[in-house]
């Protein structure tokens, strides 16, 4: 019984009407944590009740402490009926578990209800005494740090990245219960939320387990999502980077020598995890709690020393071994609906993507381009050997996927890359192989000089048929097709010469009963200096040797053999250092590192797509969608290169690309970042071609579409800044490749590269790109790519966290979330019809945003995130978050010398650890810093003012404020409560200083401008749902859906506030799930937000006063220590 | 409902038709099926789509000032967008009618979520909902409080009651205030009336405390609810020429000198009520008018004064003794509330439009009220000094404001 919870209802303010007739509420507090409820006495008629009650102690074990939100209900009493809910606070004490983050929870947070949103406020105080649990076989992972940002948080050093972390957990979805019948939808919906937050608990805890066997004490880039699987159940997941982070101490830099590790010598893991010998942490999910017998999925990773067997005989000897809940689903689902996707975004834009599935029989469609004429519409399945140029260039990948799929029969998944990687792996050390698995990491910032080389991004898609979960202990089932995805990126990122995969991520996309899993990441080849001694000499033997590359542009150059490229591509000599080879084009979904070289300014691209389809049940239904998938993925890709083209850059950052499945239709929204990387060649125009020769109105109009394609690249080159410098032929020449490699180089791409001269390789000059427009689809395809609205002056936009080429952000923040819902109104759309459609939403959406934001100019929207659903038949619902930055104009074309990573270290860092101190008397501590805090932090309302208010309130305690007078009178008291006479009372409310709210900034990325993070004070990760059944009155869909959303925004900040911070970053919303039903009158929503929780304070202060954050924490510890 | 498409090409469809006609509802729920019609998406018929949902919540609430005053003038979403297109926002920032129409309907949207906030202002820096700067906190008061002296003009005095705010439809036509406008301001007029009625201590102090609002501001509501209160009568024609802010000045007079308040701002009694042993005490200066040697030797002492120093001295002479029994007369009915009603229709009966026809100007006005208050210190017979000054000093001042055309 390693723990003791305290928790103390101080007081509650804005509270509902609950007696119609006295116009007056009888409140009281339950306080439920586990199955231990404490209350507090009712007080009588006040909508500003003032309970001050004791402490109430909860003994636990540390197991539930991580597990178990506490619950807090706020009842009105009622003498003869039953007392009605007013409404709940859960409070995650899980921040308060790990020493260095919270130490204690006070504050005031909104009260929720499912049906009325906010009703009033409560003011709670949360302590935790923790004992120490030396126990080897404990269950719990108290102190186990997580973090949402994807990079090493700020005031951190990475002792040691150790590796990937997955778990995931299932349970029935109350909502789908038989109670579900007979009990209210609130109730119903209650159930919902504090089930998720329970399991959330139990998630983060066994990952904080695996972390533990793993020797971390962090887990950095922490993603949970939920799978609303529906009848079949509830799936929480979440995958996560496990490191051992440092706390900087004062004066070392942060970033410059940080080592990273990832992964890590397997006879460590070995004894960190003895019940899977050998197993690699990095698949080792349910390293604790499952008893059942691995999945020979996890087996295959060990046995299997080379690449190849990852593919055909999966399927067969996972099915024939696999644990009872598998053997429990059909077979069928196992023979014909699995199917894999895999698709390549590789450096040279071919797209790599690969179907097989028995039914169709169908293999892959590559793309070529450069020289070659692009088929506009992809090859039919029945004809994979179509004659197309294009296809040619990949010739023996595709034979080796004919011979693959043919010789598999039913099997399956296939291992497209076999052919190539064979000859790749040779060249490698067999060994090393052997010794350990590809680290994953969920990562997209790294400190610099860690990424060596970046080969594409990889990412693979599987189509599944839900079924109920039947054993919730045991959820084998989700955990194997994950393991089968994770297997498909891995033997990716190894075709691509790579041993790791960086910006790794999962999604997931459900209709009905048939799922789309997705992952993708950016197959990379870390330093090895960065690895820990001995566990690392794969991959990179290849440049090992070599001397080390400029950091500038060492991570273009290619990762793989250019012998034997995994894929057709263009190679030249790096254009910034002339030494090494570097792809024409490079895809990542990776944060631009800093120390990359890039021309001009970045901008956000995107590729949008709508794809009809039938209705259908079951297996159909997943094997139509799976057939669409190859072609969606072919031309997301191509939009997405065209676009690039067509504002003249060379390299994609942050690429996402979400698949959405509807009953009807398929969405697929790509999103990234566009660059100009100096270190690449300058991309080629884009020259229309018209196959029908002769008609001269034709010729004409492709003529009229040429000019205006090059028109938007000269306008686009001027808009974005990109005028490389010209390299004069001298220079080009210089680094002389050898002429063996020359040769060679020419030898395998004997098919696709002989129209290309040795000028034109040593040049890196490209043929254009050739757009054929042989029907209307493809003119309309050219007309959607030049639709794309320019960003009016003054904005900027990306999805990365920084926009390329801006380096001067003030400190203006601005973050945002917007939903959008479209109605189809004609059913009988065709796909072109819905692309515009599409296309046109997002457009509008970006530009809502530009109108709105203008106030802000010159300011850039950054990591624009886009998700896109299909919730129901016919709807398209878009919902965004990003948030908006401004920055110094003047300032935006130089790159200052030192770079943001360069901060983060502090003095005071020692300073804030003891807060107790600090506050040995709290009035005089509150007095004195409220005027630094206004200049510290940006914020109008600020800690002090907060924890003033606050701590008055508890000194107030018993103070009867007399006051002979009425009601309205001393609610305004109880809000700013201040003991003096009635003049003074009268000042301080008529001035706004007195406001007790302190001012939270939100924002999607790990950093605030202009701030400097000085503590991470914990995770937020919160879930909600909201109903109603006044559709009407509460103003329709975007009434409540905009109600709720500021409700969500207002719960997170309170949350923050109360543990002392001032910030989110890497704040995310995961989900947004609407569902309404207009002729009843009834809507019901739920989103699910995440982020880190920090004090950040203005970076220009030398000393920031570290006071002023923790006084909140410190003036309660202080009382505490009186009662 | 959804299907409708009001949008660019037919924004001008009117959309109260699908308004439920009932007017009585609650007004929150009111203006809130309003905004549900709103915004049934706009016109996009080559896509054939309909927006079904539109929403963009910014962690700190984005509002903008000149859709603000739009909503609170009553503009429906659509008139809203024309005023803004018109205003050229559209080119400034190359944004199109749609863009303009679904950032009005946000604005729309978290204004009346922010109403029931406004509703009592010291709230607004309490809740959580809206994270909104200060500034910006007491430019959302201010301006929800601000109104329209027009508008505020015709209720004046009126009993702030269901059944006035039944007739301001007619009050809006008259004025060229939108209804939803007037019923914003009435229902100001009458919460801050509700809340200070009851209170102690200075009127516009209360109000400012409450309310959070700017002096001026303050003060006129102090006005407001002064004149609800005693229901002075500010309707009739002949009063018609006076403006709201004659009448404000007149009320703070009349609330810093002859409220209980005035004398003794720690007593226990409200600033709303006048003094009634002053206006009991004011009874006493009809002496000057019933004691015929006063009144004599007052008027002398003034014509001495006044003698050769304006134009309109034979006027004032000819007219001495019914002005000042006007005055004093209107003094010793203030006890009667009927009267008390009256003030403002008697001044100008009594007083002003006499000197109006005899053309004398503000100047004339103000030397002979001045010599007219000095002058009765020195009748030797006359006790009431302190009452008179008391008296004297508000009407003078009143007078002062109001006689002008």
């Amino acid at each position: 019984m390693p723990g003791k919870l305290k928790v103390k209802i101080v007081a509650g303010r804005h509270l509902p009407v609950m007696d119609r007739a006295s116009d007056l509420t009888d409140a009281f507090v339950e306080v439920k944590f586990g199955n231990t409820t404490f209350k507090t006495d009712v007080f009588p008629k006040s909508l500003n009740p003032q309970w001050n009650s004791e402490w109430f102690k909860f003994e636990v074990d540390d197991e539930d402490l991580q597990d178990e939100p506490l619950q807090v209900t706020v009842l009105d009493h009622d003498t003869y009926s039953a007392n009605d809910a007013i409404g709940k606070v859960y409070i995650d004490i899980d921040p308060l578990l790990c020493s260095e983050a919270a130490s204690v929870i006070s504050g005031w947070f909104p009260i929720y209800d499912t049906i009325h949103g906010i009703r009033g406020e409560i003011n709670v105080l949360v302590k935790v005494e923790l004992f120490n649990d030396l126990n080897r076989f404990r269950q719990s992972s108290c102190g186990v740090k997580f973090f949402c940002t994807t990079s090493i948080p700020r005031c951190y050093r990475a002792a040691m990245v150790h590796g990937f972390v997955e778990e995931l957990v299932v349970n029935e979805d109350p909502e789908y219960q038989w109670i579900d019948r007979i009990r209210s939808p609130r109730a119903s919906n209650e159930a919902r939320q504090r089930l998720i937050s329970l399991m959330s608990g139990e998630l983060q805890r066994k990952i904080g387990l695996k972390v533990l066997e793993m020797g971390g004490n962090a887990v950095v880039g922490y993603l949970q999502c939920f799978d609303l699987e529906g009848e079949s159940g509830l799936v929480v997941r979440a995958i996560g980077t496990a490191c051992t982070l440092d706390k900087l101490s004062s004066g070392s830099a942060p970033n410059s020598n940080t080592h990273m590790h990832p992964n890590t010598a397997p006879a460590s893991n070995a004894c960190n995890s003895p019940s899977k010998d050998g197993k690699e942490p990095v698949f080792g999910e349910d390293l604790t709690s499952s008893s059942g017998p691995p999945t020979p999925f996890r087996a295959l990773p060990t046995t299997s020393s080379s690449p190849p067997p990852f593919s055909p005989s999966k399927p067969c000897s996972r099915q024939s071994s696999s644990s009872d809940t598998d053997l429990s689903l059909t077979p069928k689902t196992v023979e014909t609906v699995r199917s894999m996707r895999g698709i390549f975004l590789c450096p040279s834009s071919p797209t790599l993507s690969t179907d097989t599935l028995s039914l169709v029989g169908f293999g892959s469609v590559g793309c070529g381009h450069g020289s070659a004429p692009r088929a506009t519409t992809p090859p039919p399945p029945s004809s994979i050997p179509s004659d197309t140029v294009l296809l040619r260039k990949s010739v023996s990948f595709t034979e080796d996927l004919l011979l693959a799929a043919s010789g598999m029969g039913s099997g399956g998944s296939v291992g497209k890359e076999a052919g190539p990687l064979k000859t790749l792996l040779r060249q490698q050390t067999q060994t090393a192989l052997e010794q350990r698995e590809f680290p994953f990491f969920t990562l997209t910032s790294f400190p610099p000089g860690f990424l060596l080389h970046v080969g594409g991004v990889v990412s693979a898609r599987s189509v599944k048929l839900l079924d109920r979960i039947h054993n919730p202990d045991e959820p084998e089932t989700r955990d194997a097709w994950w393991e089968e995805i994770r297997q498909e990126i891995k033997s990716h990122a190894k075709a691509l010469g790579c041993h790791g995969v960086v910006g790794y991520s999962e999604s997931t996309s459900i209709c009905e009963e048939v799922c789309i899993l997705s992952a993708s990441g950016t197959a990379a080849i870390l330093n090895p200096r960065y690895m820990r001694e001995g566990c690392l000499d794969i991959g990179i033997s290849d440049h090992r040797f070599e001397e080390p590359s400029p950091p500038s542009c060492g991570f273009c150059h290619i990762p793989y053999d250019e012998l034997n490229m995994p894929f057709p591509a263009q190679l030249t000599y790096c254009y910034h250092c002339r030494r090494q080879k570097v792809p024409d084009v490079l895809f990542t979904t990776i944060n631009l590192p800093q120390e990359a070289a890039v021309t001009g300014k970045g901008c956000l691209i995107q590729a949008r797509l709508c794809r009809l389809k039938k209705k259908a049940q079951g297996e159909v239904n997943a094997t139509a969608i799976s057939n669409l998938l190859p072609f969606m993925e072919y031309e997301l890709h191509t939009q997405l290169m065209n676009k690039l083209k067509l504002r003249s850059m060379n390299a994609l950052f942050g690429l996402h690309i979400q698949i959405s499945v509807g009953e009807n239709m398929l969405l697929g929204l790509a999103s990234a970042t566009g660059v100009y990387l100096t270190a690449l060649p300058a991309p080629g125009g884009i020259q229309i071609a018209g196959k029908t020769t002769g008609d001269l109105s034709n010729e004409h109009h492709i003529l009229t579409i040429q000019k205006r394609i090059n028109d938007t690249i000269a306008k686009n080159k001027e808009l974005y800044q990109i005028n490389p410098a010209e390299l004069t032929e001298e220079v080009v020449g210089s680094p002389i490749p050898e002429p063996r490699q020359r040769s060679r180089l020419f030898r395998s791409h004997s098919e696709s590269s002989d129209e290309l001269s040795e000028l034109d390789l040593s040049h890196g000059k490209k043929d254009a790109f050739v757009l054929e427009i042989d029907d209307t689809d493809a003119v309309e395809d050219i007309h959607s790519l030049l639709t794309d609205a320019p960003t009016p002056t003054g904005f900027y936009s990306c999805n990365t966290e920084i926009m390329p080429g801006i380096y001067s952000w003030t400190s203006g923040v601005q973050m945002f979330t917007s939903v959008r819902v479209f109605r189809l109104s004609n059913a009988s759309l065709t796909n072109q019809g819905l692309n515009k459609i599409f296309t046109d939403l997002c457009e509008n959406l970006l530009k809502s945003f530009y109108f709105k934001l203008r106030s802000m100019i010159p300011c850039c929207l950054c990591q624009l995130n886009f998700t896109v659903a299909v919730p129901e038949e016919e709807l398209i619902q878009v919902a965004v978050t990003a948030v908006a930055m401004t920055f110094d104009k003047d300032q935006a074309q130089e790159k200052p010398a030192d770079k943001p990573t360069t901060k983060g270290g502090s003095e005071t860092e020692e300073q804030l650890q003891f807060p107790m101190e600090l506050c040995a008397d709290a009035s005089s501590a509150n007095t004195q810093p409220s005027s630094k805090i206004s200049a510290a932090s940006v914020d109008y309302g600020s800690f002090a003012d907060r924890c003033s208010t606050w701590l008055e309130l508890l000194r107030l305690k018993a103070h009867t404020i007399r006051r002979g007078s009425v009601k309205t009178i001393s609610s305004l008291e109880h809000c700013s409560p201040l003991p003096e006479g009635r003049s003074r009372s009268l000042r301080s409310n008529r001035s706004f200083r007195g406001s007790p709210v302190t001012v939270v900034k939100m924002t999607p990325l790990s950093f605030l401008p202009g701030t400097r993070i000085i503590k991470y004070l914990g995770i937020i990760n919160m879930f909600f749902i909201r109903e109603t059944t006044s559709l009407r009155e509460e103003g329709g869909v975007s009434g409540f859906l905009h109600t709720f959303i500021a409700e969500v925004f207002a719960m997170v900040r309170a949350h923050v506030a109360a543990l002392g911070g001032n910030a989110v970053v890497s704040y995310s919303m995961k989900e947004c799930m609407l569902m309404e039903n207009p002729n009843k009158n009834q809507a019901q929503c739920l989103i699910n937000v995440s982020g880190d929780a920090v004090i950040c304070v203005r970076e220009t202060d030398q000393e920031p006063n570290p006071s002023m954050a923790n006084i909140g924490q410190t003036c309660a510890s202080g009382t505490d220590g009186a009662t | 409902m959804r299907d409708i498409c009001s949008g660019s090409t037919q924004s001008d469809r009117e959309h109260s038709s699908t308004v439920p006609e009932a007017v009585e509802q609650a007004e929150w729920q009111q203006s809130n099926a309003e905004c549900l019609v709103l915004e049934t998406g706009w016109d996009n018929t080559q896509n054939k789509m309909a927006v079904e949902l539109d929403v963009f919540v910014g962690n700190t609430t984005i509002m903008d000032e000149e859709v603000y005053q739009l909503w609170l003038d009553g503009y429906t979403v659509n008139d809203a967008v024309k005023v803004r297109m018109e205003g050229g926002v559209m080119e400034e920032c190359e944004a199109s009618a749609d863009v303009l129409l679904s950032d009005t309907m946000d604005q729309y949207r978290t204004f009346q979520m922010c109403e029931r906030l406004l509703h009592s202002p010291s709230k607004l820096a309490n809740q959580l909902l809206f994270q909104i700067p200060p500034n910006r906190q007491a430019m959302l008061i201010e301006r929800y409080y601000a109104f329209d002296d027009a508008f505020v003009r015709e209720v004046l005095g009126k009993k702030l009651s269901k059944g006035t705010k039944k007739d301001l439809d007619d009050i809006g036509a008259k004025t060229g205030v939108t209804l939803k406008s007037c019923r914003r301001q009435f229902d100001n007029f009458k919460r801050v009336f509700k809340v200070v009625e009851e209170l102690k201590g200075p009127l516009v102090e209360n109000i400012r405390h409450h309310f959070l609002l700017s002096d001026k501001l303050g003060r006129d509501y102090a006005a407001i609810v002064f004149f609800a209160n005693h229901r002075f009568e500010t309707g009739k024609r002949k009063l018609q020429y006076l403006t709201f802010q004659d009448f404000a000045f007149c009320a703070g007079q009349l609330i810093s000198n002859w409220t209980v308040g005035a004398v003794d701002n720690m007593v226990e009694d409200m600033d709303v009520d006048l003094d009634k042993e002053f206006l009991q005490e004011l009874k006493e200066l009809k002496v000057l008018i019933t004691d015929k040697d006063l009144l004599d030797q007052h008027k002398s002492l003034v014509c001495t004064a006044l003698r050769g120093k304006t134009k309109a001295f034979n006027e004032m002479e000819a007219n001495f003794k019914n002005l000042s029994r006007g005055l004093v007369n209107i003094a010793a009915k203030l006890t009667n509330t009927k009267d008390v009603r009256d003030f403002f229709i008697d001044l100008v009966e009594k007083f002003i439009e006499p000197c109006r026809s005899d053309r004398w100007t503000a100047a004339d006005m103000r030397l002979y009220l001045t010599h007219y208050n000095n002058s009765a210190h020195i009748l030797d017979t006359f006790k009431h000094q302190a009452v008179w000054d008391r008296y004297m000093v508000v009407i003078k001042s009143c007078i002062f404001k109001m006689y002008h055309d």
